[in-house]
């Protein structure tokens, strides 16, 4: 008797084949934002396959027996740290009768114990003891040839770098370094230089769309200057500031960095385009956007998507993760978990607290790309089928252009590939 | 772990005196919750003092004693400042919000701070879609006498409903 699957199993695929990818190269096909068998498709072989998922910050678990919950794709997890100080990462489903255990955000814990029956795991997921196992008066019981370590908790592959935590399903993976490739390496670094990481806080919510709507936003400085008002109004983000969008050598990760002017930008010809564009707005107390200069880096913000489940944004002194988790193919969670440097002095985590009234779920530019990611979804779900379009800039052109879709267009290039599409 | 709050007051108050500073919030917070839900997030501000402090709160930050806030504003700089981003920089779908605030519970009067307690809900409806809950919380709140009028110096929202619906546009 054995139960000891992997989580990488493979399962029977359902019939795609009335599902056609266009031929023109920018047209992308809306089914891929609203079908539930491409979306168990994407379960398995990108979220389960050869990808390293974000799965915590070490600072979210500094101590021995610290845990959070956490997910690998739409899959519940658990995020522990052991006695001995390792991190791991396994399924927060009792491999029993397959209850979802850990029902708490974050805490500390000598052992996991499942309330149903008792069946106890240790800080690495692995089973400890079940109760009754010689049954009573010698009668019941588990089979004798029952073995505790047949019965563990399925664990992932985990790699830290610079206190970020990644998990895999698979034994064949490539380092995280060798993943990220050394240009999205040198970005991943200018937010995790390796300092000690101090958690601030975490937000969720729930997003009525595809969850690949967000990699897609974050690969899209053509919405930046034009959907958030506030940044453009405020000197944060404007067209015709230095400017570049990156992606690694495989199209799946992208950067996204900008340098704001010093001051305020006075009136442009770029900014006539822009309709909603305030020309005399100052903020009554700048502090929320003042840049306390920190960081030996020529950008004032980084945004970065890592393939598929991360958005590392550092602006001006706001430092954030977001971590995507798919619940379904109309719907995802989104988690945004905001931290500071541990050597930070009051002052400094003050204003950085201060200035995370720019995201979040209730942030001045958070609420615009939540709103219209649904928007986006409203339209596909309620309307008749007709694939999108990414049509602008050339595949060819340099990092230096930025109205263009280049990078969502890389994205869909390496998802086909891994999906078989 | 989820763990209840305790506040609890430190002197018994006389009662006939809670009585008045319970009515007097209660006033307050029925102009406060009128003024939010019938969108006139410019005239928001002007419930604070001059150093008055906003805090939008997910419960488990707080039972962790993490610092973060969904929304934040020190002093009315920031308030007006939120107000202004609502009403002409943010870009969201029209919608109506609704509060339904608890009776008030006086917690302490120091003969110049009022410190009150109430629960709210706020229910949310947009174009096309059925009313939702977008908010189930607690005011923890301290409040000044200026002129004939209470002004918040301290309001914190401590929400229950950590998974937001996509997002918070009015303050709570």
């Amino acid at each position: 008797m054995t139960n000891d699957c992997r989580l990488t199993e493979t399962h029977a695929q359902a019939d795609i084949s009335d599902l056609v990818w266009p031929t023109d190269p920018a047209e992308i096909p809306d089914w891929i934002y609203t079908d539930q068998r491409i979306y168990e498709i994407e379960q398995e072989r990108i979220f389960r396959g050869k990808t390293w998922n974000y799965v915590a910050l070490e600072c979210e678990l500094p101590n021995p027996g610290d845990y959070i919950r956490s997910y690998i794709g739409a899959t519940p997890i658990i995020v522990a740290r052991d006695q001995q100080g390792a991190v791991h990462a396994f399924e927060n489903r009792c491999a029993h009768r397959g209850a979802e255990f850990c029902k708490t955000y974050r805490g500390n814990t000598k052992q996991f114990i499942c309330p149903y029956h008792q069946w106890t795991y240790d800080l690495s997921g692995a089973l400890v003891s079940v109760p009754f196992r010689r049954g009573v008066k010698g009668v019941g019981g588990m089979p004798a040839d029952f073995k505790l370590d047949e019965h563990n908790l399925r664990g992932l592959n985990v790699t830290t770098r610079h206190g970020v935590v990644f998990a895999s399903a698979r034994d064949d993976m490539e380092s995280f370094e060798d993943y990220l490739g050394p240009e999205m390496l040198d970005q991943f670094d200018t937010v995790f230089d390796g300092r000690q990481l101090k958690l601030l806080g975490v937000h969720r919510n729930v997003m009525p769309g595809n969850w690949k709507l967000y990699q897609e936003n974050l690969k899209d400085p053509y919405h930046a200057t034009l959907l958030h008002t506030y940044l453009t109004t405020f000197g944060l983000f404007v067209a015709g500031n230095k400017t570049m969008i990156l992606t690694d050598s495989k199209g799946r990760h992208s950067t996204l960095c900008n340098a704001r002017p010093q001051g305020r930008p006075e009136n442009d010809q770029t900014k006539s385009e822009i309709r909603s564009f305030h020309a005399a707005m100052q903020l009554a107390d700048p502090r929320v956007i003042q840049l306390i200069p920190e960081k030996d880096s020529p950008w004032t913000s980084n945004a970065i998507t890592i393939w598929p489940n991360l958005v590392l944004l550092r602006q001006t002194n706001i430092l954030g993760a977001r971590h995507i988790v798919p619940m379904g193919p109309n719907q995802f969670m989104l988690i945004w978990t905001t931290f500071g440097f541990a050597d930070d002095d009051a002052a400094m985590e003050q204003h950085r607290l201060r200035q995370n009234n720019i995201f979040g779920p209730g942030g001045f530019i958070g609420i615009d790309d939540n709103e219209a990611i649904k928007f986006v979804q409203d339209g596909m779900v309620h309307s008749v089928p007709r694939h999108g379009v990414a049509p602008l800039g050339k595949d060819a052109e340099g990092p230096e252009v930025v109205i263009t879709d280049r990078a969502i267009r890389s994205m869909y290039r390496h998802y086909r590939d891994e999906m078989g599409l | 772990m989820l763990t209840a709050p305790t506040l609890t007051a430190k002197t018994p108050l006389d009662p006939a005196l809670r009585r008045d500073l319970a009515f007097a919030v209660q006033e307050f917070n029925a102009d406060y919750a009128e003024t939010l839900d019938r969108g006139d997030i410019e005239a928001w501000p002007a419930f604070f003092t001059e150093d008055g402090i906003y805090r939008l709160i997910a419960r488990d930050n707080a039972d962790s004693s993490l610092p973060l806030s969904l929304m934040s504003c020190e002093g009315m700089g920031m308030l007006k400042d939120r107000a202004y981003a609502i009403a002409h920089t943010e870009m969201f779908a029209p919608r109506y919000v609704m509060h339904h605030i608890t009776p008030v519970r006086i917690t302490d009067f120091d003969g110049e701070i009022i410190s009150a307690q109430a629960n709210y809900i706020i229910l949310e409806t947009l174009v096309d879609e059925p009313t939702r809950l977008l908010q189930s919380g607690k005011y923890r709140d301290k409040f000044v006498m200026q002129g004939d009028r209470l002004l918040l110096k301290e309001r914190h929202c401590i929400y229950d409903t950590v998974l937001v619906p996509t997002c918070v546009v009015y303050p709570p």
